[in-house]
């Protein structure tokens, strides 16, 4: 088990590279932590894929360095770099049982027999398939086929990680959550680091200890659940994370006050001076209030009933601004402006988060 | 759910009926007719009941031919099968070579039997061909018109060559339907190529590779002109196999009689080897999903 550092890391699919569009992955810095849970969070195509595919050996970059504790892997063979990892639809080999299927990473790495029937007893234990061990894996479901390349993936246990390629996209609903209920038990007892791919920020948010959030070939933010939550570091971030995601509004910054296009003012918690370029406050529908005449004038388009809450989808100016509203509170025809908790807004120039100035200054990663 | 029962709906299979009737069964029945009788010519028939079934079931003649016919499907078989495989395995995935391999791949599948068989005849020759002229200037005693080994090398070659492409292209599209992540997976599992040849390829490529053997059985069971354009059956009957040996007896003796009981026999044994094949290939299927 090793640190895994990426230094000044990018890849392009072109073998001529011109500009910064070419690549798949703009350059980063990034290091997982020995032993940490992460998810990999971005929606098709932001180069979630290509940055595991690096690090697992199964491409080489185009430029920058893979680092294994102290050992520089760039050029290492997928073998050599002893990792596992579990791709987004089935792969088992066919033609073999259940079990030889779990056993076959560990026999071409040349373990001894009383070893492997240990291990791959236990695994399947784990996944639930003791009892067709000895069944051919052709014609099994396709999410019996998924839970074999789970195992195999997890078979191993001197990996250096366990990268996982969005691995429950063909799983049942609840056979997803124990799966990943296993996954985090997994985890817990054996320590191996996990980065997890997925565009679903519910399996992300459950899974990792920390959420690495991609957009556009970059990591935009790391961060815990509540971080991304709270303080997302791009708009993207606040868009991609929550249901529904963060409204924005374009606003002009002076100090500790917004002004918005009609001229409202809104106060901020902070003062975060004279940012320039395209600014937005950012606020969290779970953190906006109807109420009857204070705030930022808005019209209800609809009204949607999801159970838990409400959740009422307005316009401002044009901009979209959902509200949620807790179940209970009657919603009367007086309710036509918004307010927001100030201390709950986030100030971004150019989709990027200001930080306020003083007291929490950089508390966004 | 009940099925409408609709019996004016055999009157548009009656179409087919009258084709298949007239291109294949009138005259199979024409061929029976020919083994159980005897002639002369001039339509006139002697009943010869099942004698010609057994002249040809005890006919030495038609021994030697069927064993040279089945040592040839063997070879060939042994040969171009593995070949094919290797072929397909090292043929480039894509880019513009790949579309270059699979055209020089399809061009020998492109020249009539004939022309094939009219160009190995020539290149083979001691005097003129590009081939015996430069094996007999290296010192090496190559005639396929007197020398039986000679000639069976030089029908073995020229099928090899002109029907591996077709198990190499079959190989080819199996190998190309296998996705990407079996190969990651499989270095991901540290398997060696031999592994991934046999736990992955091969398994994908199955389905083709059992018809690729189903038809060049057919075909080299049946083959009829190439080897009679290169040695005509020769030297001796080295080369004579059954489809040769037929039109000899039909043709060359006018032996109708036993040539049509010898047709019939040979239709059998082909429909029941493609019986046999057909039987054992969905049975491994059906084995394999249990």
């Amino acid at each position: 088990m090793a640190q895994i550092t990426l230094k000044n890391l990018a890849h392009s699919y072109f073998p001529n590279p011109q500009s910064e569009k070419d690549y798949a992955l703009k350059e980063m810095d990034h290091i997982w932590q020995d032993g940490g849970a992460y998810a990999l969070l971005g929606s098709s195509g932001c180069g979630k894929t290509t940055l595991l595919n690096i690090i697992s050996g199964l491409l080489r970059p185009s430029h920058g360095r893979v680092l294994f504790g102290d050992r520089d892997v760039t050029e290492a063979e997928t073998a050599e770099r002893n990792i596992a990892q579990v791709f987004q639809f089935p792969v088992v080999y066919d033609t073999m049982t259940v079990r030889d299927n779990l056993a076959f990473p560990l026999r071409n790495r040349g373990m001894d027999a009383s070893y492997i029937k240990g291990r791959v007893d236990q695994i399947a234990r784990m996944i639930g398939m003791e009892e067709i061990l000895s069944r051919k894996a052709q014609g099994l479901t396709a999410d019996a086929k998924q839970k074999i390349s789970l195992g195999r993936g997890m078979v191993r246990e001197d990996v250096n990680a366990i990268l996982f390629d969005e691995p429950l996209t063909v799983i049942d609903p609840h056979m997803k959550w124990e799966l990943r209920t296993q996954l985090k038990q997994l985890h817990r007892e054996f320590g191996h680091t996990m980065i997890y791919v997925t565009h679903d920020q519910t399996e992300a948010l459950t899974f990792a200890d920390r959420v690495v959030v991609m957009y556009d070939g970059r990591v935009v933010q790391m961060g815990t659940p509540e971080e991304l939550f709270e303080t997302p570091a791009h708009t993207f971030v606040g868009y991609f994370i929550g249901s529904p995601g963060m409204n924005f509004l374009d606003a002009q910054i002076a100090g500790n006050r917004a002004v918005l296009p009609d001229g409202t003012s809104v106060e901020l918690g902070q003062s975060y001076g004279a940012p320039t370029g395209r600014t937005q406050i950012g606020i969290r529908p779970e953190h906006v209030v109807l109420t009857a005449g204070t705030g930022v004038p808005v019209t209800i388009r609809r009204v949607e009933d999801v159970g838990r809450h409400r959740l009422v989808r307005a316009d401002a100016m044009g901009q979209p601004v959902n509200v949620v509203v807790p179940e209970g509170m009657p919603l009367e025809a007086n309710l036509t402006h918004v307010s927001f908790a100030p201390q709950k807004i986030n100030v971004y120039a150019d989709d990027w988060r200001v930080a306020p100035q003083g007291a929490s200054l950089g508390r966004a990663a | 759910m009940d099925k409408t029962q609709n019996n004016k709906a055999w009157f548009l299979v009656l179409p087919v009926l009258v084709i298949v009737a007239f291109s294949a069964v009138i005259p199979l029945m024409t061929v029976v007719n020919y083994s159980v009788n005897d002639t002369f010519g001039n339509n006139e028939f002697f009943w010869a009941g099942l004698d010609w079934f057994d002249e040809m079931i005890h006919s030495e003649r038609l021994h030697g031919a069927l064993g040279r016919q089945v040592m040839f499907s063997a070879i060939i078989l042994a040969i171009e099968i593995p070949l094919g495989i290797y072929v397909a395995l090292n043929m480039p995935k894509k880019g513009i070579w790949a579309s270059f391999c699979l055209v020089l791949m399809a061009l020998p599948l492109l020249i009539p039997f004939n022309v094939v068989g009219t160009i190995w005849q020539i290149f083979g020759r001691v005097d003129i061909g590009l081939l015996g002229h430069t094996l007999a200037a290296l010192g090496i005693d190559y005639n396929y018109t007197n020398d039986p080994l000679d000639a069976w090398l030089t029908i073995i070659a020229m099928d090899v060559w002109h029907w591996t492409s077709l198990v190499a292209l079959l190989c080819y599209a199996g190998l190309q339907s296998i996705p990407q992540a079996y190969y990651q997976a499989a270095k991901i599992d540290q398997a060696s190529r031999w592994a991934v040849f046999r736990y992955i390829e091969l398994p994908k490529m199955k389905g083709v590779l059992l018809i690729a053997v189903l038809l060049r059985f057919m075909d080299s069971f049946m083959i009829y002109t190439e080897p009679f354009v290169v040695t005509g059956g020769g030297p001796g009957n080295s080369t004579t196999f059954l489809s040769i040996d037929l039109v000899k007896m039909a043709v060359g003796q006018f032996d109708l009689g036993p040539a049509a009981a010898f047709s019939i026999m040979y239709f059998l044994v082909i429909l029941l080897v493609s019986w046999v094949f057909y039987t054992v290939m969905t049975n491994l299927d059906r084995e394999e999903s249990r």
